[in-house]
């Protein structure tokens, strides 16, 4: 290739000064401290809270740490509650990176997970060779085309994304709570969900962990994430989506079509999100349950804030919320007045930390 | 020399590691201009933010008096009581408000919880206004005003607060040819009137006309404080840089070739409603350099949009734009780059750059395909490119891994050169290339433009500084209200007669 040979000539110029840059260890442990720092004092405030109820701190601390990852099982929990959060968090962090602010993961996974549903339902006859990976495609094209509509209003027709998808978040729920009730409902009992899935879309061969219904989705998710910085930071078009993100203008300057990316970026966000219904319905349950997300869409935008919108920093984080939800869930039995809603003051409050972004720029420049 | 009012005794201002002033000293007489002048980031802003209580000296810091006293200010509010007045670059106004209203904001006269005693203020104003010479319309909301008249709302919004000593900053910088010279004539008047008035600004020539003294700031220390009469424009310069700086430029005759490279037909545009381009037409031939000349906001924007956003609706209404050969009506931006155009935009921060984002990431904006292989950006490649455009064009510090927002001005400017240079255009559209750059900067600019010249390269040159569109171009054209209303060949005007044309006067030849 011309090109290459042309800039291959250019590295082996002599004059060429060194411009490696120098790896900086304060920045990175600056980058590091501050999420680590925010979970803390999160976790400090809430504790307070507790002590004020009357409970004891360190028993609920203990009751935690022990629920999270005290046990085989447990742990195996933790990570399963953490899966649909990568996914909701990485398709944050990916509308982020473009400028945008993806509200529409809810929406977008129930769409994924409905998608699976459908996928599953109709494709009885489908080989087993490719049945997970048609239902995976479902859930992915599903989440992709809730992800498409906002990307485009606002791309062609200005509309802002915010409220766009807030909006198509409730479309979400109502047309998939229809699909359930009229044209998949299940035969077997009175529950508002749908029929099972064929048997061999089903990951139940890629299930370990014992008991738990942690499964290959969990591997796809970290799969996903390194696919994602991958895309973002090796790729041209990832660069795009950055450059977009940073500054439109800027970019329409130079040619790069700012409406093209956005809508690029927003349907992948979609269809990340949309994966949610990967292990939802073909990793653990086996078929569409109306209400069956407890807001991971809301609670992935706080998993890429605190994972600082990096694809590393997501998986983290939400191997963090999903050791609080697992942790949580054990203190109805194990204190008197606090109970698993407990989760939600821990998660407030280490967003609120995170938040506090002006409070780290001054810790940052008095310890300088 | 008369007593000094201000004095700085070797006062220092760090931010971290960086010293904004360093033992800072000097004297400004009572009843004078004092022009205050160095490069951008040279620390004279820095300085006078200390003098107005935005700043605090460091605690070991020297000491500021103020009529002999040392001062401590902890906010503008204590300068202000102590009869020092500061007029911002970026005017402090609220649009919507009068004029009246936004002078008197913050000292409102009457009782605390009673009604505005509008009146008192009005006679006070009024009286004010007449005896320095100030018209103001009290009455008209102050975003219906023009720039020159919102200074002077500003400048009479500190007399009204009884100030002694007038801080201007960079107080020329939005203003026409005429109303320089309408200020200019305000402030003799306040001088005259026994006020001190300090003007911060890089405009050498502007100083020469107007200051009594000058002190010279370079790269945190005071590199020199003269009086007007020992002053030359060279010995400033010399002063400002540190160096001797060649402020004229050698420019060998050229005949420009035959090739048109950029072609305007005919271009009419509106926005919301109001026409912004009243059927522009030039052309560009390679190797000559066409000069725009004109007060911003009188349609330069617009016309670049019309160049490189032809496509997008609602930009052109009229006319057709050809650039090197092709029209360009249904071309989108990256194909009209592409066909060997180099675009420095207007503002480099909101076109130009991505400030949090490394040079390396900035030199290959919207050349990422040609720094990648199939879609895979190659590291490699763009290391390579960097290093070679930041020797090539003398980019400090050399260091790919910093912010662009690290950089100065100057620097960043020659990043967004390096990139569009490096593509060998055969059309150079550029816009304000030189604004906020300092005066090394600006040479090294200028050369590079006028070797593109010299190579065949046809060149567009927008800019509302007319030293620079006075010594680069062969042909002027002057923009006014979206009209080229004039056009001069090289050598045919001078500063005065595009000045007077640029402020709407009378036509020139066309």
């Amino acid at each position: 290739m011309n090109k290459m040979e042309q800039m291959d000539r250019t590295l082996k110029e002599p004059n060429l000064p060194n411009l490696n840059a120098p790896f900086s260890l304060r920045e990175f442990i600056y980058g590091l401290l501050q999420p680590i720092i925010a979970v803390l004092l999160g976790l400090a405030f809430a504790l307070l809270a507790v002590k004020f109820l009357g409970d004891s701190p360190l028993l609920v601390l203990k009751t935690l740490v022990k629920s999270s990852v005290g046990s085989r099982e447990d742990f195996g929990m933790t990570l399963f509650y953490a899966t649909p959060l990568i996914f909701t968090g990485l398709s944050v962090a990916i509308a982020f990176q473009a400028g945008l602010f993806n509200i529409g993961a809810e929406g977008q996974l129930m769409w994924g997970a409905m998608g699976a549903a459908m996928v599953g339902i109709l494709g009885k006859n489908c080989p087993e060779s490719v049945a997970p990976i048609l239902g995976s495609l479902g859930a992915m094209i599903a989440g992709g085309i809730w992800g498409f509509i906002p990307g485009w209003l606002r791309a062609r027709r200005g509309s802002h994304e915010v409220i766009n998808t807030i909006m198509l978040n409730f479309i979400a729920v109502g047309v998939t709570s229809y699909l359930t009730l009229y044209h998949f409902k299940t035969t077997e009992n009175q529950n508002p969900e749908t029929g099972v899935v064929a048997p061999q879309f089903l990951f139940t061969k890629w299930t370990w962990f014992g008991d738990t219904p942690l499964n290959a989705a969990f591997i796809l998710a970290l799969l996903t994430a390194v696919l994602v910085w991958v895309l973002l930071w090796k790729t041209t078009l990832g660069y795009e989506i950055r450059a977009v993100g940073d500054n439109e203008e800027a970019s329409r300057t130079v040619g790069i079509d700012s409406g093209k990316v956005r809508i690029i970026a927003m349907t992948l966000a979609g269809a990340v999100a949309g994966m949610v219904g990967i292990n939802e319905v073909l990793g653990s349950a086996g078929k569409f349950k109306i209400g069956f997300s407890p807001e991971y869409g809301f609670i992935g935008i706080a998993v890429a804030l605190l994972g600082r919108n990096r694809p590393l920093g997501v998986v983290f984080s939400a191997i963090l919320f999903g050791a609080l939800h697992k942790g949580t869930s054990a203190l109805d039995l194990e204190t008197e007045k606090v109970t698993r809603d407990f989760s939600q003051i821990l998660q407030a409050m280490i967003i609120l930390t995170v938040s506090a972004t002006g409070f780290w720029e001054y810790v940052r420049r008095k310890t300088k | 020399m008369s007593e000094s009012v201000v004095e700085f005794r070797k006062v220092s201002k760090s931010f971290g590691d960086l010293k904004a002033n360093d033992e800072i000293s000097f004297q400004v007489s009572r009843g004078s201009i004092h022009g205050i002048i160095g490069e951008n980031g040279a620390g004279k802003s820095t300085a006078m933010k200390l003098l107005y209580g935005l700043y605090r000296p460091d605690a070991d810091g020297g000491e500021i008096q103020v009529r002999g006293k040392k001062i401590d200010f902890r906010s503008p509010l204590d300068a202000i009581r102590f009869g020092i007045g500061m007029v911002h670059q970026h005017f402090m106004l609220a649009g919507p408000y009068s004029v009246l209203d936004n002078i008197i904001l913050g000292a409102e006269p009457g009782s605390k919880l009673g009604p505005i005693d509008r009146n008192s203020a009005r006679v006070k104003l009024k009286a004010l206004s007449e005896k320095y010479g100030l018209s103001v319309p009290l009455d008209s909301p102050v975003e219906k005003l023009a720039v020159g008249v919102r200074q002077r709302v500003e400048i009479l919004k500190a007399l009204y607060r009884e100030c002694e000593i007038l801080i201007l900053d960079e107080p020329t910088a939005v203003l026409t040819p005429p109303e320089v010279s309408n200020l200019l004539e305000n402030l003799r008047k306040l001088k005259a009137e026994g006020k001190t008035i300090l003007i911060i600004t890089h405009k050498l020539k502007e100083v020469m006309s107007f200051a009594d003294e000058v002190t010279v700031f370079r790269a945190g220390k005071v590199s020199g404080g003269l009086s007007i009469g020992d002053a030359s424009l060279q010995k400033l310069a010399d002063l400002m840089v540190g160096r001797s700086v060649r402020l004229t430029l050698d420019v060998p005759a050229r005949e420009p070739e035959k090739n048109s490279v950029l072609e305007v037909k005919g271009i009419s545009a509106r926005r919301s409603g109001v026409s912004v381009l009243k059927s522009v037409s030039f052309s560009v031939f390679g190797g000559e350099i066409v000069g725009v000349a004109g007060v911003e906001g009188n349609g330069q924007s617009e016309l670049l949009e019309s160049l490189f956003h032809a496509a997008e609706a609602g930009v052109i209404d009229e006319g057709s734009v050809k650039i090197l050969g092709e029209n360009v009506a249904s071309l989108s931006t990256a194909k009209i780059l592409s066909l060997g155009v180099g675009y420095v935009p207007e503002d480099r921060h909101e076109q130009g750059l991505m400030l949090d984002r490394s040079v390396e990431d900035n030199f290959i904006l919207g050349q990422q395909a040609n720094y990648a292989w199939y879609g895979w950006l190659r590291k490699r490649w763009i290391r390579a490119g960097v290093a070679r455009a930041m020797e090539a064009f003398d980019i400090r510090p050399r260091r790919i891994d910093l912010k662009i927002r690290g950089f100065s001005g100057g620097n960043q400017q020659k990043v967004i050169i390096a990139r569009e240079f490096e593509k060998n255009p055969k059309c150079l559209v550029v816009a304000q290339p030189t604004r906020g750059v300092d005066v090394g900067a600006i040479e090294f600019i200028h050369g590079r433009i006028l070797q593109a010249r010299a190579e065949g390269v046809g060149v567009l040159l927008v800019s509302s500084e007319l030293d620079e569109i006075l010594q680069l171009s062969d042909r002027i054209l002057v923009i006014y209200a979206g009209e080229i209303v004039a056009e001069f060949k090289r050598g045919e005007a001078d500063e005065n007669r595009i000045g007077g044309v640029m402020g709407g006067g009378s036509r020139g030849q066309r």
